[in-house]
């Protein structure tokens, strides 16, 4: 057995070792971890001419069996012992944990919270298509037609393949496309460069809870492969930044996941308790490193703002990076350092713009960049915004990052744009009443709940099934 | 063919090298540039040049001669009243270098029908030739290649020029475009007429392929070359586009030099191609660039050194836009190759290729 994990490319399952491979490494040590195989698009485009065979395996499953196997593979996933590459190497999920968190940069406590996320996604696929499909009877899918509350029902596939071009920021993310599966959707993923473990994780979990390995196409490529990926899959999800996202936003091909600009409001109601509140909002844009779509980069409230300002300041600032094993870690480290160069410049930049404040430096006693242990660190930082039109008032960074508004009640929701998450804490009907109307939001928390929480049988950005299949009117005869 | 030997090898390279060397430099048979430039230089390389390291007594060749010069200048006095062929060379815009030639291009190509089997090259047959045709060399050589074999060619023209200027100008679905309607053409010449052997460059190949079952279109030997092709792209032709049952070649070459043909792949080589210049006509070194006199180590990377010696064409010590591995003499070749040849420089920046 060789010292270091090989991931292979998986084509239709099956292990293919190229002559190009890229190394995955420690962020704080530099040091190897594993190799990757890495394809160029021509292998992608040659193995979409067979996926019909690897849809062809799914079918021979009932939507019912591939639900007690997504369960069993999330019970592996998060507890098993599972191949690791082409070399022999096992993983226990107590190596994946460590394994993750040495490249990502995200402390074991977070890459745990991810596992659970993935697992009772996993463990629950079967509320997770019943919330998705309203209540459809899975045999409909095994047969293609059926009957739902009385009336004739059809569904067809849209697609051949699911294709996922994944971010390395978060590894609970590939929970979105775990329910393709359990609806005969093969999978064909491009790995994030530093994040291939997870969706190489979940298919060893999938195959060893018994899927088949054709299933599966795990594709670590280029650009032009990336591009591929989107070109040659009937449907895709994509991950990216505002300018990556932008050009597919508008093509039913693709679900695209790029910033969330996820806000937390107050109402005009609940705005004399802002105190009480503190606590959920500071929660929603710290938990999880701040990495992830759902973390509140935004704070808006008619007045208070700078005391809100100061006291998130006062809470976050403070926090220090601390060893990855810490259970109290709270900050995740970069795999990119330069991504946080890029991070930190561009807020310093914005600074320069009149009108904002960083509030956390006076809490932090020294610089937002740190390096800790050999690895690098963005600390929390708030900034206080005279306006909405301030170059940092509805920014997403890769770090625990929100800004403090005072916009007018009146003006709330013309002003916040679109908002994966908003969590609204007031009970005024009317503004109740707007924000269920609201086009703009993709999940509405009413009240002081985290914009983190998330319901995996209620969709918050696209419904996995009505962007796999589609109705069609049926009659028979016979 | 018996092999022949290193020293056999190299005595054959220095009696050529000083025939050409009086050749050129003789008043009797040289060309107007070389023996003005002799003139200018202060001395004469028929008396300084002894052997293959006396070279380094030139300095590096410099290719605006090739643009600026009229090809008149070129022509040796024993080949005046000649009509000649202008080639010139690849992907390049502006004024393109040019290089005057009779014969040379026969005789590398014939040579190297010797190195084709006649299992993927079938003789009395057909061929296609999908890639820059116009004023290359390369159109006249895969011609004249296919006629030795007994064959004929389709051509289907490729303008390099303009793939590389649309890329430029970042009009990529210009070059795509463009690049379907080369594909489609070599598609329907497959379609309707009977074809065994096909020269292309590798991006053309893997398109094609996407088209045509290339098999079942009679396809059994593409001879490929032109451009970058590392180990894994390598194996993604043999085993994926070509499904290990139609014959490989990769070529090194170019209009200036002539064709480098690559030792048969064996598994150690694990993809990694290796090309031999048809020594004695043409000397390839791999050099350090920051000390061009001095060949860098066996198996490191090193900027491409071309000398052309025949009797129609002399071009001592060109430094090719191009880096590679430097291999040791292997098979029939007693002298050194080079391998995984790519754009100098390849390694700090992108290099616009294209599809040739």
């Amino acid at each position: 057995m060789s010292a270091l994990p090989h991931l292979p490319v998986l084509r239709r399952g099956k292990p293919y070792e190229s002559l190009d491979k890229t190394e995955v490494l420690d962020h704080r040590t530099g040091q190897v971890v594993a190799t990757v195989s890495q394809v160029n698009a021509g292998i992608l485009k040659k193995d979409m001419r067979l996926i019909g065979e690897a849809r062809a395996a799914l079918k021979k499953f009932t939507v019912a069996e591939l639900v007690d196997i997504s369960s069993k593979a999330g019970e592996l996933f998060l507890r098993g012992t599972l191949p690791l590459g082409d070399k022999g190497h096992q993983q226990s999920a107590e190596d994946y944990v460590k394994t993750l968190s040495g490249t990502s940069g995200l402390p074991h406590v977070m890459v745990r919270r991810n596992m659970e996320k993935i697992h009772y996604a996993l463990t629950h696929v079967a509320t997770v298509l019943n919330g998705l499909t309203r209540g459809l009877p899975m045999e409909v899918i095994d047969r293609g037609f059926g009957e739902q509350s009385g009336a004739a029902v059809s569904y067809y596939p849209t697609t051949q393949a699911l294709g996922l071009v994944m971010p390395s920021n978060s590894p609970a993310v590939n929970s979105l496309w775990l329910p393709a599966i359990a609806l005969k959707t093969p999978v064909i993923i491009k790995p994030g460069r530093e994040e291939p473990w997870t969706p190489y994780r979940l298919i060893q979990s999938f195959i060893a809870a018994g899927a088949p390995a054709e299933a599966f196409g795990f594709y670590p490529t280029d650009h032009e492969g990336s591009a591929e990926v989107l070109k040659i899959c009937g449907r895709a999800l994509l991950f990216g930044d505002a300018n990556t996202v932008a050009q597919y936003r508008d093509n039913p091909k693709f679900s695209v996941h790029g910033p969330g600009f996820s806000k937390v409001l107050i109402g005009e109601d609940c705005i004399e308790n802002w105190r009480e509140y503190i606590d959920v909002i500071a929660a929603s844009i710290s938990d999880n490193g701040g990495r992830s779509c759902v973390n509140a980069s935004a704070v808006v409230v008619p007045r208070y703002g700078a005391e809100i300002a100061d006291a998130l300041a006062q809470k976050l600032g403070p926090i220090e990076p601390l060893t990855p094993e810490d259970e109290g870690a709270k900050l995740s480290g970069f795999a990119n350092p330069k991504m946080a160069d890029f991070i930190d410049a561009a807020i310093e930049d914005g600074l320069k713009t009149s009108g904002a404040e960083d509030v956390t430096a006076k809490y932090r006693g020294g610089p937002r960049r740190v390096v800790f242990a050999g690895g690098v660190y963005l600390r929390a930082t708030i900034i206080r915004c005279d306006s909405f039109a301030h170059p940092l008032a509805n920014r997403e960074y890769l770090c625990p990052y929100a800004s403090v508004v005072e916009v007018p009640q009146a003006e709330m929701l013309e002003k916040i744009g679109p908002s994966l998450v908003v969590t609204a804490i007031t009970k005024d009907p009317c503004l109740t009443e707007q924000l269920l109307a609201s086009s703009l939001i993709e999940r509405l928390n009413l009240g002081p709940v985290s914009t983190m929480k998330i319901s995996w049988d209620q969709p918050h950005e696209g419904n996995m099934f009505e962007f796999l299949y589609k109705r069609r009117s049926i009659e028979r005869a016979w | 063919m018996k092999n022949p030997t290193a020293d056999e090898a190299q005595a054959q390279l220095e009696s050529h090298l000083l025939e050409i060397i009086q050749w050129h430099f003789s008043p009797e048979t040289g060309s107007p540039f070389w023996l003005d430039w002799a003139k200018k230089a202060g001395w004469d390389p028929r008396a300084e040049i002894q052997s293959v390291a006396d070279l380094k007594k030139f300095p590096h060749f410099q290719d605006e001669w090739l643009r600026d010069m009229q090809p008149e200048v070129w022509v040796p006095k024993a080949y005046n009243g000649r009509p000649f062929n202008i080639f010139e060379t690849g992907g390049t815009t502006g004024m393109p270098k040019q290089r005057i030639g009779w014969e040379d291009y026969k005789t590398d190509y014939s040579e190297f029908s010797n190195k084709i089997s006649d299992e993927h090259f079938p003789r009395n047959h057909f061929w296609l030739m999908m890639g820059p045709t116009g004023p290359r060399r390369l159109r006249l050589a895969i011609e004249h290649l296919a006629n030795v074999r007994g064959s004929a060619c389709y051509f289907i023209d490729l303008d390099p020029r303009w793939v590389k200027r649309l890329i430029l100008n970042k009009q990529f679905d210009q070059a795509k475009a463009y690049m379907d309607h080369v594909v489609d053409q070599a598609a329907t010449i497959l379609k309707h007429r009977k074809v065994s052997g096909l020269f292309t460059t590798p991006k053309l190949l893997e398109a094609l392929a996407e088209r045509v079952d290339l098999w079942d279109s009679g396809i059994r030997g593409v001879f490929c070359g032109g451009t970058t092709m590392l180990p894994q792209y390598v194996r993604f032709i043999v085993e994926e586009i070509l499904e290990n049952r139609i014959g490989f070649y990769p070529t090194y070459g170019n209009t200036l030099m002539g064709l480098a043909a690559s030792v048969p792949l064996t598994p150690e080589d694990q993809f990694s191609i290796s090309y031999y210049a048809p020594q004695p006509r043409a000397i390839l070194r791999v050099v350090d660039p920051n000390d061009t006199d001095r060949t860098v180590e066996y198996d490191t990377w090193g900027r491409v050194e071309l000398t052309t010696l025949t009797k129609e064409f002399f071009m001592p010590r060109f430094l090719e836009r191009d880096e590679a591995l430097r291999r040791k003499p292997r098979g029939q070749y007693a002298w050194d190759g080079v391998a995984e040849v790519r754009p100098f420089g390849a390694m700090e920046k992108n290099i616009v290729e294209g599809v040739y």
